[in-house]
């Protein structure tokens, strides 16, 4: 370990492993400030200043030139100016439709998980016995692994033989949604996939929600204000920071989701029926680990950042319009 | 009125304002929370009965079967763990192989970089500390393809002559920190009484010895959150796994998994058992840790 080298130099800066006072003046070891505890705080740091130059730093670097290049897997690229960008947009025809798949599923996933978890957190934050014992069981999906989680949905959506159509069917409901055998539904299947994990985002809510001050709702109430208009003018507008981050936390993920999908598709694979689960995600793998062009999915990589970027920025443009800090 | 009063008189009204409002309000209440439970539980339900088949009785029924009723042959756990093409036990051996050198790594480094952000004075210290945050924020995406050509490159890739390179990407970057549990470490460290630095400082001790003697010991309840995190992230990683392994031999759970149900042929009830193996560890993980993570983050103590 680093530590080690730390037994050079001036008896004060040396580290003493074995803990027994050494006979040394006191008021020279580690002054604020000091040499001594500056080199030794770069030790410290050590790992840290290693793992941000050779994983974080040089790749990023390397990622910027490669996404310029033809890069193979097994053989270095050349130079190819925006090469790699301009056949995205002009001669991937899954560009598009990758790009298509994933807004939609945005503009699927981030508000159904927003107002479910705020609708499940709201039950929970309600005072009646035993309520430690469902919080405990709601959160028990966060915990567990995707690919589990997808396997199992998977399974349970099947349309022929699932226990979910099969049940539909047991209540009556005789032609049940095909689900990932279907492209108008297999999103859907993904998103009741997601909603089963709601106990991640009701417990953040409810964090929010037991900062707020009760009084508010006793004072509100004695002006006469019903549940709803509690609900509008206190609940709502002290929970908008909460929901602001949950935006963004949704926004992101959303935009790079892969995992459900890759699993059941396989490393190679289809993506649902009719591309209709073709994530930009899923086709950056294709493009980069499966038919080995490096530098394309680079480029590929660039453009959903910059998508990504775009679309935080009009978030923060839109929070002081709906977002309420309490002073 | 005092608070204890009111608080009686409260309790008193409550009893009394139990009418059937109030009653149905609880009742449909706990109808949600059914439903809810039932909406978590059931598919984990069907789930346990598919596992618990033998191999030749159907697992898809009309009605489904949410419980199990007739079948608790167990020995579909033992074929998952040991059948000769899809050994689950191995794949959780390297899981939790995986999973320890992490924790080993996300533990030590993490705690030796938040030490120097909390305790040591040095130049550029808000700089760097800056730094950590905002790495944060680098798109994911962007780094999948160099990192992975990186250690592709360097040879930290499958298996060499029958040792495992592909682990190295999965365990090396661990030492290095992780910007969140810099901070939460961070953020912990700071709440322990500087005093006890001071007083070490005066018996002579250096900064080594204060990390390893007096802050460590104290981060405890903090570096099993950090523990149980990195357990949690490893243990469910798939696409890690899926980037570097490619002898089935050192397949993580949810990469054989995921190898299984795509291949023709699957036996359900093992698949399912699987399935269950690989969501025991961290629901037993999340049994024990729940209370401590909540505690943990709130007690702070000066010991002895």
């Amino acid at each position: 370990m680093s530590m080690q080298l730390g037994d050079q130099g001036a008896p004060g800066e040396r580290f003493s492993g074995g803990g027994v006072a050494a006979p040394l003046a006191p008021n020279r070891r580690g002054r604020p400030g000091s040499r001594a505890e500056e080199r030794a705080a770069y030790l410290f740091l050590a790992p840290w200043i290693v793992g941000f130059v050779f994983f974080l730093l040089i790749p990023l670097g390397w990622a910027v030139w490669l996404s310029f290049t033809d890069e193979q897997l097994l053989r270095p690229g050349q130079f190819v100016g925006l090469e790699n960008y301009a056949r995205a947009f002009t001669d991937d025809p899954s560009f598009y439709k990758a790009l298509q798949v994933t807004l939609t599923w945005i503009v699927i996933a981030v508000p159904l998980f927003l107002i479910s978890g705020l609708a499940v957190a709201l039950l929970l934050n309600q005072k009646v016995p035993g309520m430690g014992f469902f919080r405990t069981i709601l959160y028990v999906p966060a915990v567990l692994s995707g690919v589990a989680i997808a396997v199992l949905w998977f399974t349970l959506l099947n349309s022929d033989l699932g226990a979910v159509n099969q049940f539909l069917r047991s209540i009556g409901i005789e032609d049940p949604p095909n689900w990932f055998q279907d492209p108008d539904f297999a999103l859907w299947g993904v998103a009741i996939m997601g909603l089963w994990g709601v106990g991640t985002n009701a417990i953040i809510y409810l964090a929010g929600l037991q900062n707020i001050p009760p009084d508010l709702y006793e004072a509100a109430g004695m002006d006469g204000a019903g549940p709803w208009q509690k609900f509008r003018h206190i609940t709502l507008p002290l929970l908008s920071p909460t929901m602001f981050f949950l935006f963004i936390g949704e926004l992101t993920a959303a935009l790079v989701i892969i995992g459900p999908v890759i699993v059941i598709s396989g490393a190679g694979g289809a993506a649902g029926p009719a591309d209709s689960l073709l994530f930009y995600m899923l086709l950056l793998y294709r493009r980069g680990f499966v038919e080995g062009q490096m530098g394309y999915a680079a480029a590929l990589a660039w453009i959903l950042t910059v998508i990504g970027l775009l679309l935080v920025w009009l978030t923060f443009k839109l929070e002081k319009r709906f977002v309420f800090y309490q002073a | 009125m005092s608070h204890n009063a009111s608080r009686t008189l409260d309790r008193q009204g409550m009893v009394a304002r139990l009418t059937t409002r109030r009653a149905l309000h609880v009742a449909f209440v706990y109808a949600c929370l059914g439903a809810l439970t039932a909406f978590i539980v059931l598919p984990l339900g069907w789930m346990l009965t598919a596992a618990l088949k033998p191999e030749n009785v159907p697992v898809f029924t009309f009605p489904p079967e949410w419980f199990p009723t007739e079948y608790f042959n167990l020995g579909t756990f033992v074929d998952a763990l040991t059948q000769p093409n899809e050994p689950y036990g191995r794949f959780a051996l390297n899981s939790l192989l995986l999973a320890s050198l992490n924790i080993v790594g996300a533990v030590l480094s993490n705690s030796l970089i938040a030490y120097a952000f909390a305790r040591l004075e040095f130049r550029g210290k808000s700089v760097l500390f800056a730094i950590v945050l905002a790495t944060m924020l680098l798109p994911a995406p962007v780094l999948l393809i160099p990192q992975f050509l990186l250690f592709f490159n360097i040879g930290w890739y499958g298996t060499v002559d029958g040792f495992p390179a592909g682990y190295l990407p999965l365990i090396v970057p661990a030492f290095t920190g992780n910007p969140f549990f810099i901070f939460l470490l961070r953020q912990y460290m700071r709440t322990i009484p500087k005093d006890l630095d001071e007083a070490a400082r005066i018996d002579g001790a250096g900064f080594w010895t204060i990390y390893w003697r007096i802050i460590v010991p104290l981060t405890i309840p903090a570096l099993v959150v950090v523990a149980v995190f990195t357990f949690l992230g490893v243990w469910n990683d798939f696409f890690g796994p899926l980037l570097y392994l490619d002898d089935p031999d050192w397949f993580t759970v949810p990469l054989a998994l995921a190898r299984e149900v795509t291949t023709v042929g699957t036996e359900w009830n093992i698949v399912m058992a699987a399935t269950l193996v690989a969501m025991l560890p961290p629901l037993i993980v999340y049994a024990f840790s729940q209370n401590k993570l909540m505690g943990g983050i709130a007690s702070v103590g000066i010991r002895g």
